[in-house]
């Protein structure tokens, strides 16, 4: 399936000697050193002296040194891996410090997904027993080189707080890290019992917080200066598909600072001396586009398209029960039908890639985060091997989904740009590819546009008497190289989840499909299908609740007896939300499970007097397993929401004749502060395994905003943005 | 040649007029700490403070800037930005950090002019500024945080 994966990479053993070589190869002996002094990434660290393992080093001036698999970008991964490594080695949290792994996914792949890569609020789910190890393997190390050292017995030495003591002597962690080097790593090592934890649920502190205070030096990838860089800008097809049919790049090359001019498959690309420069001559290219195989459907026609379908069957994703029987009898039927746009992710740093190539090696600096996919898609590219290739992540400026591509067009595009300079017969040079807010918001990997159908029933005691839903959407994951795990029997289970497999004990629901083709690039965004489906679901429920005359938390509690963590996240929820009303507020609930984890949220809403909505306040109900981090817990659900909250107020991407209407945040305008409501969240106790918690907030915001304004105005909001109605 | 005084230094540049000071800032003078969100004025996330008035560095042109006294987030250390650098840490602010030189830049020069702001106060000086991280209820808390550790 991922045919890159067959190159040869250094294969991990268990012995000393390999494991300290392996560590060497994959952090230290990067094949070119690191030429961009970049906070972050993993430097080369003169291993074979001090302990290094793969996941953790520690250097004989006692810093910690944690190597984070996953690309940061806002969610507080970095941190929750140097806190799984800090709780079993028992460092002290300052002492901690977090850089990127190297791409290597042999050692580094997710362990969920077979390769190296970040998504799926998956980070700590899959880390959190193998950063644990780590850590306490680590400790062990320490611990005997301690013993040795000292002549006790290893059973007598404590480690607390960065300090090891025993027999009447103590040291650092960095005293003893030579030593330790020496030691066999132990064969098995025990974690600590739940009770004994001094980080974990804790709250440690972020790592890099006070360095994002200070203008986040050295930490992004569009931050890389190297020496001599030249900066890339490509000009783009205007709708997508589309292809180049001629350019006159005259008067580009005659604008000062720009050096060359490449034509290139993606496009027309500009390199200059500096951003102003590249940016200035691509406006000054003279182009014209040949229509190709380009997308020339505007969002008006899609929709019709897309609304026939809905009157078709299609294919079906679980079926339960007898849902057209239950409906032909029941005593009210509830009908609605639901638009959802295109999306952009928008992250504040814009897309951006720096590389340096030289023929016969590449090195990579950018928000990777889908190292093993960018690193197999850049070797393609530049006719390399994976070995010859050093992929050097750094902290990214958010991401949402959007660093995230199966078919790694940024690295593509990166090293095409690259390999078309040296074969110019220009010298190596470094070159960062950025992109403009306006290549960012027009470029495509879009949440897909969404249509439902919804037919409940209730019975004459008002429950839920069949559930008929039909969805009209893109499919994301057909024709990647992740399809085979997600897409089966046409039903792409990223466009029904949160329906078909509604933790709601609905005993007759039918839910079919159709994915249409559309020629725009569709993407993984923030909660990708429950961005979606979690608004139809709980805006229906709400409907049911109102039309069977039942308070909406009771209606939803009775149909989740099966399910005691979601029911107990919105137990949680409601109980803290106090009584509704406050200040002449309506309020609104809904609840979604997603990513493993369980989200309710209840949101006291107030229009404003043009009729706007303000959300005031936001009280949520959470559980997401083991809490690593309570902090990052809150902070992960008040941006999640506000993400969502974003999306349904404002933001919508439009085609007319297959160009995007949209151009920068003027446009596409994101939630400001003035439209962020309080939030409070409550996490519930746990002992399960720690699940999702970048993207399960994202979903319920939208129905419980919308049912709030339900409550407010008696006005269903079934197309979305809220804008579109006079609501934002 | 244009000449103006940069985190308290002389500096004099050699290029186009019409280059914003974002890009003066990041490419000629490789400060980067001041960052690139949209080049139209709409994000916030290039705010240096120009003569002590937070500005946006995407639309300021080098020939407009001759004689100014520019800060930006790498040399800023007011009592109000040592007070929000403060507060942001203890309140966790950031999540990826990319607005947050904008942010702390507007949130400084809002506590030099108004040392307690009201929530009002504060909406009115930070809508400019976008966090797609939406690490707003934050911010706000920060603010009003930093206003107690000035008057401490
Ligand atoms: S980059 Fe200047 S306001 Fe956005
Ligand atoms: S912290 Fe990410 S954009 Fe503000």
């Amino acid at each position: 399936m991922l045919h890159y994966l067959d190159t040869k990479l250094p294969q991990p053993t268990p012995t000393r000697r390999a494991f300290l070589k392996l560590s060497a190869g994959a952090v230290g002996g990067l094949l070119i050193g690191s030429v961009i002094p970049m906070r972050g990434v993993a430097q080369s660290a003169g291993a074979g002296d001090t302990l290094v393992t793969p996941f953790v080093h520690i250097t004989p001036d006692n810093r910690v040194i944690v190597l984070s698999k996953h690309l940061d970008k806002g969610q507080g991964a970095a941190t929750g891996l140097a806190t799984l490594v800090a709780e079993e080695l028992d460092a002290s949290a300052e002492q901690v410090e977090a850089v990127f792994a190297p791409s290597n996914p042999e050692v580094y792949q997710n362990l969920l997904f077979g390769v190296q890569g970040t998504g799926g609020s998956t980070a700590m789910a899959n880390s959190f027993d193998q950063y644990r190890q780590a850590g306490a393997t680590a400790r062990a190390m320490i611990v005997n080189a301690a013993a040795d050292a000292w002549g006790v017995a290893a059973g007598d030495i404590s480690v607390a707080n960065g300090v090891v003591s025993g027999g009447g002597n103590t040291a650092t962690l960095g005293e003893l890290a030579v030593q330790a080097a020496l030691q066999e790593p132990p064969a098995e090592v025990s974690l600590k019992a739940p009770d004994d934890w001094v980080y974990i649920g804790k709250s440690f502190p972020r790592v890099e917080l006070a360095q994002k205070t200070r203008g986040s030096v050295g930490m992004f990838g569009i931050d890389a200066q190297p020496e001599d860089c030249l900066i890339a800008v490509t000009a783009r097809p205007p709708r997508f598909g589309a292809t180049l049919a001629s350019v006159d790049a005259s008067e580009a090359l005659s604008m000062p600072g720009v050096v060359q001019v490449l034509e290139i498959p993606q496009g027309v690309t500009v390199l200059a001396n500096n951003t102003w420069a590249a940016m200035q001559a691509r406006e000054a290219l003279v182009l014209d586009w040949a229509e190709g195989s380009g997308e020339t459907r505007g969002t008006d026609e899609l929709m019709e398209e897309f609304r026939a379908l809905l009157d078709a069957p299609g294919n079906p994703s679980a079926p339960r029960g007898d849902a057209a029987a239950r409906l032909a009898e029941a005593a009210q039927v509830v009908e609605a039908e639901y638009f959802f746009p295109f999306l952009a992710h928008a992250p504040m740093e814009p897309l951006d890639m720096t590389v340096l190539y030289d023929g016969e090696t590449a090195s990579f600096w950018g928000g990777s985060q889908i190292q093993t996919l960018d690193h197999g898609a850049a070797a393609a590219v530049l006719g390399l091997e994976m070995g010859q290739i050093a992929i050097n992540t750094t902290w990214g400026g958010g991401s949402f989904g959007r660093r995230a591509t199966f078919d790694s067009h940024l690295a593509v595009e990166t090293a095409t740009i690259a390999k078309a300079w040296l074969d110019g017969g220009n010298g190596a040079r470094p070159i960062k590819l950025i992109y403009s807010r306006e290549d960012d918001i027009r470029g495509g990997y879009y949440r897909p546009m969404a249509l439902h159908r919804v037919r409940a029933g209730l019975d004459a005691e008002g429950n839920i008497a069949g559930w008929e839903h039909r969805i009209v959407s893109q499919s994301i994951f057909a024709g990647t190289p992740f399809e085979s795990f997600v897409f089966t029997e046409g039903v792409d289970h990223s466009t029904v989840e949160g329906t078909s497999d509604t933790p709601y004990a609905i005993p007759d629901m039918h839910v079919d499909v159709h994915h249409p083709q559309v020629g725009v690039p569709p993407l993984w965004w923030r909660s990708v299908g429950h961005t979606h489906t979690a608004y139809v679901m709980e805006t229906m429920m709400d409907e049911l609740a109102v039309a069977a005359g039942r308070d909406p938390v009771e209606f939803r509690l009775a149909y989740l007896e099966g399910e005691p963590r979601l029911a107990g996240a919105l137990r949680l929820a409601a109980e803290r939300a106090g009584p509704a009303g406050p200040d002449g507020t309506s309020r609104g609930v809904a609840v979604h499970k997603s990513f493993n984890s369980y989200a309710a949220e209840i949101a006291d809403v107030r229009l404003r007097d043009d009729g706007s909505v303000k959300v005031e306040k936001v009280t949520c109900g959470i559980d997401c397993g083991v809490p690593i981090n309570p902090d990052n817990i809150a902070a992960q659900i008040e941006g999640g929401l506000g993400y969502g909250l974003s999306a349904v107020l404002r933001e919508e991407i439009t085609l007319t004749e297959g160009e995007v209407d949209q151009f920068n945040y003027p446009d596409y305008p994101p939630l400001r502060i003035t439209d962020m409501p309080e939030v409070e969240v409550h996490i519930v106790p746990s002992t399960e395994a720690p699940t999702g918690i970048g993207e399960p907030g994202t979903p319920p915001i939208g129905p419980a905003v919308a049912n709030a304004v339900f409550a407010a105005t008696g006005e269903r909001v079934r197309t979305l943005p809220f804008s579109r109605h006079g609501l934002a | 040649m244009t000449e103006f005084t940069l985190n308290g230094q002389t500096q004099r540049v050699e290029a186009d007029p019409d280059m914003p000071l974002l890009w003066v800032l990041r490419d000629e003078l490789k400060l980067t700490g001041t960052k690139f969100g949209c080049g139209v004025a709409a994000c916030g996330a290039c705010t240096v403070h120009i003569d002590g008035v937070p500005t946006r560095s995407c639309q300021t042109f080098l020939g407009d800037i001759e004689g100014a006294e520019i800060t930006t987030i790498e040399s800023i250390d007011t009592p109000e930005a040592r007070a929000i650098r403060e507060a942001w840490v203890e309140l966790q602010v950031p999540q990826c950090g990319y607005c947050q030189s904008g942010q702390i830049m507007s949130a400084s020069a809002l506590l030099a002019e108004t040392p307690k702001p009201s929530d009002e106060d504060i909406d009115f000086a930070m809508e400019g500024n976008i966090c797609r991280c939406a690490s707003y209820a934050r911010i706000r808390r920060a603010i009003h945080r930093a206003a107690e550790i000035m008057e401490a």
